[in-house]
């Protein structure tokens, strides 16, 4: 749709799809289907050759005589030949027995000690990288383990930012803090992903992160606060997209 | 991936149930060629600076400038949806923001020039609410001399 509105105020567009059937449908000046996961438009991290034949195919398109043109990028994006990780978190925290502290607090107790324990990792996987996608809750990663674990814990939460709603504020902790946690083992040595599923397998299967995010989603799914509730079912969600280990 | 059939059976759903429009007309915009085409990036990532406020679907609020110069450190993404991996981005801004191969491509003279400025837009929203303000960046790129955009969905 951005192309027909950038195509009308005169400015020619390329793109590149990644559902054909609605390009198929819209119709766009230029268009390069490129059969990839959604999220790598490019194909895989890591790969500037590939990426840059998936880009120039697109950008070609801009020579074309007439169109409509939708043009199919025929490879695949190159796999690893490399067997396919299988992800250990970098720590071992246990959620402890502790005289006295309630299921939760015993939870949210090795939930801080593992956003901790991952620093380490997080900090080479920045110092690697030249780069880290976490940020956009503004919260650093030990806020951000306070943040969550107010809502497991039924505190009301306060708002560290004045500028977005308690509920936007959640949902980009919750994007950090995956993020915080994805970064940091991928950061281990043979650890390159090139497709989310191990990623999301070993955060929701084997993480107290991702045991913690579901009682977040559990909570805010039957939180009186309807912003909230949208989140709670989207996380309650995620962690199903993961079968459990036998 | 990602052909329909590799997709979960929700996603799958959801993208065949998408409403998808259609246009009366089919405007056309021919250029030079690829070597003397100025190119700006236009996604539908949410990417914006580190600095710069998150997308929150406010009314009104509908897209960020990003600087050619930004450091991959500075450009972070809040569109937030399950339906997408982000592992990519995480590894390699390249695999969204495909900025250093444009970059590449300059040098090698395979295209002319990269633009001084690109735009990201949310993608989970009506795109049709964004007809005003997609025209207004149409002329800021105009401006910036672009006669080629690439739109990079995620």
């Amino acid at each position: 749709m951005l192309a027909h509105f950038f195509e009308g105020a005169g400015l020619a567009t390329t793109q590149i799809s990644l559902i054909r059937l609605h390009t198929e449908k819209i119709k766009p000046p230029r268009a390069l289907w490129v059969p990839f996961e959604l999220g790598h438009p490019l194909g895989m991290p890591g790969a500037p050759l590939f990426q840059k034949k998936v880009l120039l195919a697109a950008l070609k398109l801009l020579e074309a005589a007439e169109g409509p043109i939708l043009a199919d990028f025929a490879e695949e994006a190159p796999v690893s030949s490399a067997p396919p990780a299988v992800l250990a978190c970098p720590v071992n925290i246990r959620i402890e027995a502790t005289d006295g502290a309630t299921e939760t607090e015993k939870l949210c107790a090795a939930f801080k000690s593992e956003i901790m324990s991952l620093r380490p990792w997080y900090d080479m996987a920045v110092k690697k990288r030249g780069r880290t996608t976490v940020g956009v809750s503004q919260l650093a990663p030990a806020a951000m383990g306070d943040f969550i674990c107010s809502f497991v814990e039924g505190n009301v939460a306060e708002n560290p930012r004045q500028d977005i709603s308690l509920a936007d504020e959640l949902r980009f902790t919750v994007e950090d803090l995956k993020a915080y946690y994805f970064e940091a083992v991928t950061a281990q040595p043979g650890m390159k992903v090139s497709s989310a599923r191990p990623l999301l397998s070993w955060f929701w299967r084997d993480t107290i992160g991702g045991k913690t995010l579901l009682a977040v989603g559990e909570v805010c799914a039957k939180s009186a606060d309807e912003s909230l509730q949208p989140i709670g079912r989207g996380l309650i969600a995620s962690a199903a997209t993961v079968s459990p280990r036998h | 991936m990602v052909r329909l059939a590799e997709l979960s059976e929700g996603q799958r759903r959801n993208a065949e149930n998408l409403p998808c429009p259609t246009f009366e007309t089919q405007p056309w915009v021919k250029g030079p060629p690829l070597s003397k085409r100025r190119v700006a990036i236009v996604s539908t990532a949410g990417l914006h600076g580190r600095d710069d406020r998150p997308f929150t679907r406010s009314a009104g609020d509908f897209y960020r400038i990003i600087p050619s110069t930004i450091n991959a450190g500075d450009l972070v993404m809040s569109h937030v949806s399950p339906n997408f991996d982000r592992s990519g981005f995480q590894q390699d801004w390249n695999v969204v923001f495909p900025i250093d191969l444009l970059k590449d491509f300059a040098q090698a003279g395979t295209i002319g020039s990269v633009a001084d400025f690109h735009y990201s837009f949310m993608g989970a929203d009506d795109p049709m609410r964004w007809e005003q303000q997609a025209r207004f960046v149409a002329d800021l790129l105009k401006k910036d001399k672009v006669n080629a955009v690439l739109l990079v969905p995620v």
